[in-house]
């Protein structure tokens, strides 16, 4: 059975209109006006266990709402919610004791506490046996590389440093299913590598799932196979990355660096960027090969650097935005 | 049971470690708390000494009431103050966190933080206590002071009790109250008097409504061996339970919010 | 001076936007109010000795009390707590005005804003119905008046030098704590201070805080002759000039000494 099954969630919430200006204070005092925003509008899909998905969308599409409900925070108005065989809402307890969380923004330490003896009171208040604590801390530590700071207390520590800790936190009473919301926000380019890996090793060693809710796309590139996209309410797509963009549009992008600053004007390419010598071009690979588009390119312009990629995923995502736009409008 | 004792002790460590990194300015606040209630105090003594007496009650009399609501508030206050920060928690989204850990929301919202400050109230109510048993000579049989603390464990579970609804409220609006304050500073000054001396619609409220009366005015009569009656006699002994009941109603207040928050996404 | 009745005009105007609070607040003070009323009845009529004031002097004094409680200085102003560990210190000696004054102008409008929310709804029913007696003459009302402003800037006065407290002292907590009850015993907030034991009285009557309710009550209910309360109003002034002088001096050595620290 598979480990998450989400069928036609549906929720709504009300919300109180603002009125401008002190008439409108006033008159809000007596009446109050509301709107209702649909931010489940019947989304459904099914997660096996050991998969690594993403979840993105733009702001306001129902991500963080899906991920509440999941995680059973929220209670739904409609539809079906299975997570490891148990409703979540229904048996909150008996739920969130197998799921750990990660909130980018937000620390669940205890903020005056060294790190250890956060790590502490949560293996109380998860019930986990002294040597299974002992045994996975050990793990964790040594992966996340936090041996050092485990008895600075939190408030001292560095954003990436305090993330880190925060993963371990979330896994120590050993849960199958991880959901992590921006897990990489504000970190440098060291510590999102590190965490990355981090959750690779869990994905692929472990079996642990992960839903990986972010905004960047780097973090969807490098670890997920699959990515769900939500758009106001409903599912969009639902499939690997390559699938996405296949979808979205199959354009290279070459980017150019010219002897010159000529102008330059290629059957086939259209310019996307020009600054100086640099140019970058994108091309349909079914109308024109890469190696055909340089030949052509190179006969009247000599080129001193080239380089053949996808265009950027946060293009893509864009782009399937924007149509996910055109087609629930 | 038992286990979740042991793991409020731990939250207890936990929080009264982090405030003793500041020594310093907690002793400094205890002082001052224990100084306020001597003030309070002071005032009432004053009225004592320029008027004699209260409706037949001596100042060590109207003492006893004090002492016991002190020192029962004082608990209510030291162990409810999660309650009391309870309502920025919502605004911050930190209440999120408390429903993903695997434990009661009420008892992870209480638990989380012990006000060791508040215990300067518990002093001065000893204090007032202590002044009230030499003055009046009471014997300090098993039975009395039995009476004593189980009056003080009911009184604390009912500024609990208020405690939690002054929270709960948050859960609807966010600003907290402080239409409560009203309830739980108006009650503990309440119940300093004695009872009879209130009017009648106000006394009821504090009688039938929060029953504030059965945990300290009518445990006191007995305490005192008063004339007046309320009652049975084994109706003093009743306070813990009275206590419990009204902190169990006011739990489940406390569950409908819950219940509200989770279907509304705060 | 201008720059100053600025600052006045627009914090006094935010802090009128707290209406709701406000209608809250009420609550809880007609609640202290009948309480008060209850005790003070039953403390009354348990002895026949005639007393410095009549219960029904009592009972104005009391509602007058609950009308006027937000002007106490309870509290070093807010903003100010704020700027300590937000490390803002240093902004406001950027600001092309007195720091003091900028403080104290703050102060006085969060001593009469909120004091002036209530205390009409909270006088008119008291009048009505609860048993609050109308001024002695409309002299004495007059006076009033005067004197309740000097309360205010007596109080604006005190809450700066708390403020100011909170600069120099590292923990500020426990003073705070300390000060509210002073006030509330000193102030005649929680008894009227002709009625404390007489061993007391010149204590209270030097200090300044008989300033902030006392005397203005007094002079309402007409316990207090013209020149007698000329006197007491020059009292409030004098101790406003004098704590405002001594604030004004620590603020500037304190400020002196974040610079040389370097905020």
């Amino acid at each position: 059975m598979a480990q998450i099954i989400v069928e036609n969630l549906r929720k709504r919430f009300i919300v109180a209109k603002r009125r401008k200006g002190m008439l409108g204070a006033l008159a809000g005092v007596v009446h109050r006006e509301h709107r209702v925003v649909e931010a489940l509008a019947g989304v459904g899909f099914t997660v096996e266990a050991g998969e690594l998905v993403g979840y993105i969308g733009p702001n306001g599409a129902g991500k963080s709402t899906t991920v509440k409900v999941l995680s059973g925070i929220l209670v739904p108005d409609e539809g079906r919610c299975e997570v490891q065989g148990r409703v979540p809402w229904l048996e909150r307890i008996e739920h969130v004791a197998h799921i750990g969380v990660v909130f980018g923004q937000r620390t669940q330490l205890w903020w005056d506490l060294p790190v250890v003896e956060s790590f502490d009171l949560l293996r109380d208040i998860y019930r986990v046996e002294q040597k299974d604590h002992a045994r996975r801390l050990e793990q964790l530590v040594a992966a996340l590389d936090i041996g050092g700071i485990l008895d600075t207390p939190v408030r001292q520590l560095s954003l990436g440093q305090r993330m880190r800790c925060d993963v371990v936190a979330a896994l120590l009473h050993g849960p199958r299913l991880l959901f992590l919301d921006e897990p990489t926000i504000g970190l440098d380019a060291p510590a999102k590598l590190a965490v990355r890996e981090f959750i690779r090793e869990l994905n692929r060693e472990h079996g642990t799932t992960v839903i990986l809710t972010t905004h960047d796309m780097d973090d969807i590139e490098a670890l997920c196979s699959r990515v769900v996209v939500i758009d106001r309410g409903r599912i969009f797509c639902d499939g690997s990355l390559d699938a996405l963009r296949a979808r979205v549009g199959v354009e290279r992008r070459l980017t150019l660096e010219l002897e010159s600053d000529a102008s330059l004007e290629i059957e086939g390419a259209r310019i996307v960027e020009r600054e100086g010598p640099r140019v970058v071009l994108a091309f349909d690979p079914e109308r024109i090969s890469p190696a055909a588009l340089i030949a052509r390119i190179t006969e009247q312009h000599p080129v001193r650097d080239l380089l053949v990629e996808n265009p950027p995923i946060e293009e893509i995502v864009a782009r399937l935005y924007d149509d996910a736009r055109e087609e629930t409008s | 049971m038992f286990e979740h004792l042991r793991l409020y002790t731990r939250y207890f460590a936990v929080s009264v470690r982090s405030q003793l990194q500041y020594r310093a300015s907690v002793l400094m606040t205890m002082i001052g708390h224990l100084l306020v209630t001597g003030f309070e105090f002071f005032g009432m003594w004053a009225l004592f000494d320029r008027f004699g007496q209260l409706r037949g009650w001596s100042l060590a009399e109207v003492a006893l009431l004090y002492g016991m609501a002190n020192i029962a508030f004082a608990f209510a206050e030291a162990a409810g103050r999660g309650f009391k920060i309870f309502g920025k928690m919502v605004r911050n989204g930190d209440f999120d966190r408390i429903l993903l850990r695997p434990r009661g929301t009420a008892f992870q919202v209480g638990a989380q933080h012990f006000e060791l400050v508040r215990l300067g109230r518990l002093l001065q109510g000893l204090a007032v206590l202590g002044y009230a048993v030499v003055e009046l000579d009471l014997i300090v049989s098993a039975p009395r002071v039995a009476l004593l603390g189980s009056a003080i464990v009911g009184g604390a579970c009912i500024f609990t009790g208020l405690f939690v609804v002054q929270a709960t409220v948050a859960f609807w609006t966010v600003e907290s109250l402080e239409l409560f304050a009203t309830v739980t500073y108006g009650g503990v000054e309440t119940a300093q008097y004695p009872m009879a001396i209130y009017r009648d619609g106000f006394r009821n409220f504090f009688t039938y409504v929060i029953p504030l009366a059965f945990v300290n005015y009518v445990p006191a009569l007995a305490v005192l061996d008063r004339p007046e009656s309320f009652g049975p006699q084994w109706l003093a002994w009743m306070s813990p339970l009275f206590g419990v009941a009204f902190l169990w109603l006011c739990l489940q207040g406390w569950r409908v919010g819950v219940r509200h928050y989770r279907s509304t996404g705060s | 001076m201008r720059a100053y009745l600025a600052i006045f005009g627009a914090r006094f105007r935010a802090l009128l936007q707290y209406r709701a609070a406000a209608m809250a607040g009420l609550v809880t003070q007609v609640f202290w109010g009948f309480v008060r009323v209850m005790i003070f009845t039953a403390f009354y009529a348990s002895t026949d000795a005639p007393q410095p004031m009549t219960l029904a002097e009592v009972i104005t004094y009391i509602w007058l009390t609950q009308a006027l409680l937000r002007l106490l200085p309870w509290q070093p102003d807010t903003d100010v707590e704020q700027l300590i560990p937000d490390g803002n210190v240093a902004y406001e000696l950027m600001r092309p005005l007195d720091v003091y004054g900028l403080w104290f102008a703050r102060a006085v409008a969060l001593r009469s804003a909120p004091m002036l929310l209530r205390c009409l709804p909270m006088l008119l029913p008291a009048y009505l119905w609860f048993g609050m007696g109308l001024p002695a003459s409309p002299a004495a009302a007059v006076v009033f008046l005067v004197s309740v402003l000097g309360a205010i800037v007596l109080s604006a006065a005190i809450t700066t030098l708390l403020s100011v407290s909170m600069l120099v002292t590292i923990s500020g907590r426990g003073i705070h704590v300390l000060s509210i009850s002073v006030i509330n015993l000193m102030s005649g907030a929680i008894v009227p201070l002709s009625l404390l034991p007489d061993w007391s009285q010149p204590v209270l009557t030097l200090l300044p805080f008989r300033g902030l309710l006392d005397t203005p009550f007094r002079i309402y209910l007409g316990h207090l002759p013209l020149d007698a309360a000329a006197g007491a109003i020059a009292h409030q002034f004098l101790w406003a000039l004098g704590l405002m002088l001594l604030g004004r001096m620590l603020l500037q050595r304190a400020l002196r000494h974040v610079v040389v620290q370097g905020g």
